[in-house]
């Protein structure tokens, strides 16, 4: 397995006994994420074991059935908080979230601030679609004002969530934004993430043709990718833009990085405290 | 260690696994994969591939293979993806909708 690379690798990694091909739609960005996960898994040289993926409900949810790592599949909106559990009794473990929009910032709202706040050595990723893709439609709290689905057919009035800032604000120690176009970026995002102690999000825009894009103007998945292609640019090159053209572009790539050591890193050296002192 | 170079790789495309979205045809610098007519990817002009990789990495489906054309041996939970295929295709078993598409596939990849 050392010089395996691409889609032989990802193979590997696979539970060939799960139905293949997956449920997503065609075109859907769900399947790329899962090829970069393992990607990043492979490259920083960590085993099965190692590992445990853990997916909410949606379509992202079904992603953890198909690795084959330690794999959880939890209630809606509760991922984080199952992850914590499980990086508290083992730290070692390397804990990946994997999560909707919907279920990590609609109904795990809650558990996604106070995560980054704690600072749980897990790592999040946020895969963003602007829709309740998997229940039909319905708009989601990173649906963008003024774009249709099928419970705003006139158009969203609500303003939406942005990840980044959110999470930013609620002090997590690695904030990065990706897409499924940008696949190398994304790649690394996700190593960072993984290797970075503490909280770490990684927001991913993937498309949702068949619920978002075609009450949206982009047709066909081909559409989707090309529009993440336009619309979402470097972070550097988005700073020098005006206020104007601001508004019409997404920045991508690593928004905060610290080094401040995670909540059970700290918890485990003050259990040893205690146990030393007593 | 990939040299980007024309004609050094072959593409192997898993006609079970690929679900027609197109991104490969679209996003292909050289142009190597069409849609056939069951909306499927098929490597049209292998020869022009330049091994960049963009299809391996986006292909949502895992079903696109690019490899050195040097290295014959294919691993084995891939070719067991293939042979699956391949049995699709030749057995008499096989139903008519399923056959149909998987040697479509296979005659033009």
């Amino acid at each position: 397995m050392v010089d395996m690379k691409g889609t032989q690798l990802i193979h590997e990694y696979l539970r060939h006994n799960k139905k293949f091909p997956h449920v997503f739609c065609a075109g859907c960005g769900h399947g790329i994420v899962l090829g970069s996960l393992i990607r990043s898994i492979h490259g920083l040289g960590l085993s099965k074991d190692e590992v445990c993926v853990v997916a909410g409900i949606g379509c992202s949810g079904r992603l953890a059935a198909y690795v084959d790592f330690n794999t959880v599949h939890t209630t809606h909106g509760r991922a984080l908080t199952f992850a914590t559990g499980i990086k508290m009794a083992k730290p070692n473990m390397h804990v990946i979230v994997v999560m909707g929009d919907g279920d990590s910032m609609a109904i795990g709202g809650n558990h996604l601030i106070h995560a980054a706040r704690r600072n749980i050595g897990v790592t999040a990723l946020i895969l963003n679609n602007n829709i309740y893709g998997m229940t039909g439609g319905q708009c989601s709290p990173t649906t963008p004002a003024g774009s249709f689905s099928m419970t705003t057919p006139l158009g969203q009035m609500e303003q939406s969530f942005d990840c980044v800032e959110l999470c930013s604000a609620a002090k997590a120690n690695y904030v990065a934004r990706g897409t499924v176009f940008h696949v190398k970026k994304l790649d690394k995002m996700i190593m960072d993430g993984i290797s970075n102690p503490g909280f770490g999000v990684v927001e991913i825009l993937t498309p949702c043709h068949t619920q978002y894009g075609r009450k949206n103007k982009y047709r066909t998945p081909v559409d989707m990718y090309k529009m993440l292609k336009k619309d979402v640019i470097d972070i550097d090159r988005y700073e020098k833009l005006s206020e104007a053209d601001k508004a019409k572009k997404v920045p991508s790539g690593v928004f905060v990085q610290k080094d401040d050591s995670g909540l059970e890193e700290k918890f485990y050296q003050m259990a040893a405290k205690c146990q030393g002192g007593a | 260690m990939s040299v980007k170079r024309k004609g050094n790789s072959t593409v192997t495309i898993f006609p079970d696994w690929c679900k027609g979205c197109g991104i490969c045809a679209a996003f292909c610098p050289a142009k190597v994969m069409e849609l056939n007519d069951q909306g499927k990817a098929v490597v049209v002009r292998e020869e022009e591939c330049i091994n960049c990789g963009f299809c391996e990495l986006h292909c949502p489906d895992f079903a696109i293979m690019v490899r050195p054309k040097v290295d014959d041996e294919i691993p084995a939970v891939c070719r067991a993806v293939l042979e699956k295929a391949a049995r699709k295709t030749d057995g008499p078993a096989a139903s008519g909708d399923a056959a149909k598409k998987a040697a479509s596939g296979k005659q033009k990849g």
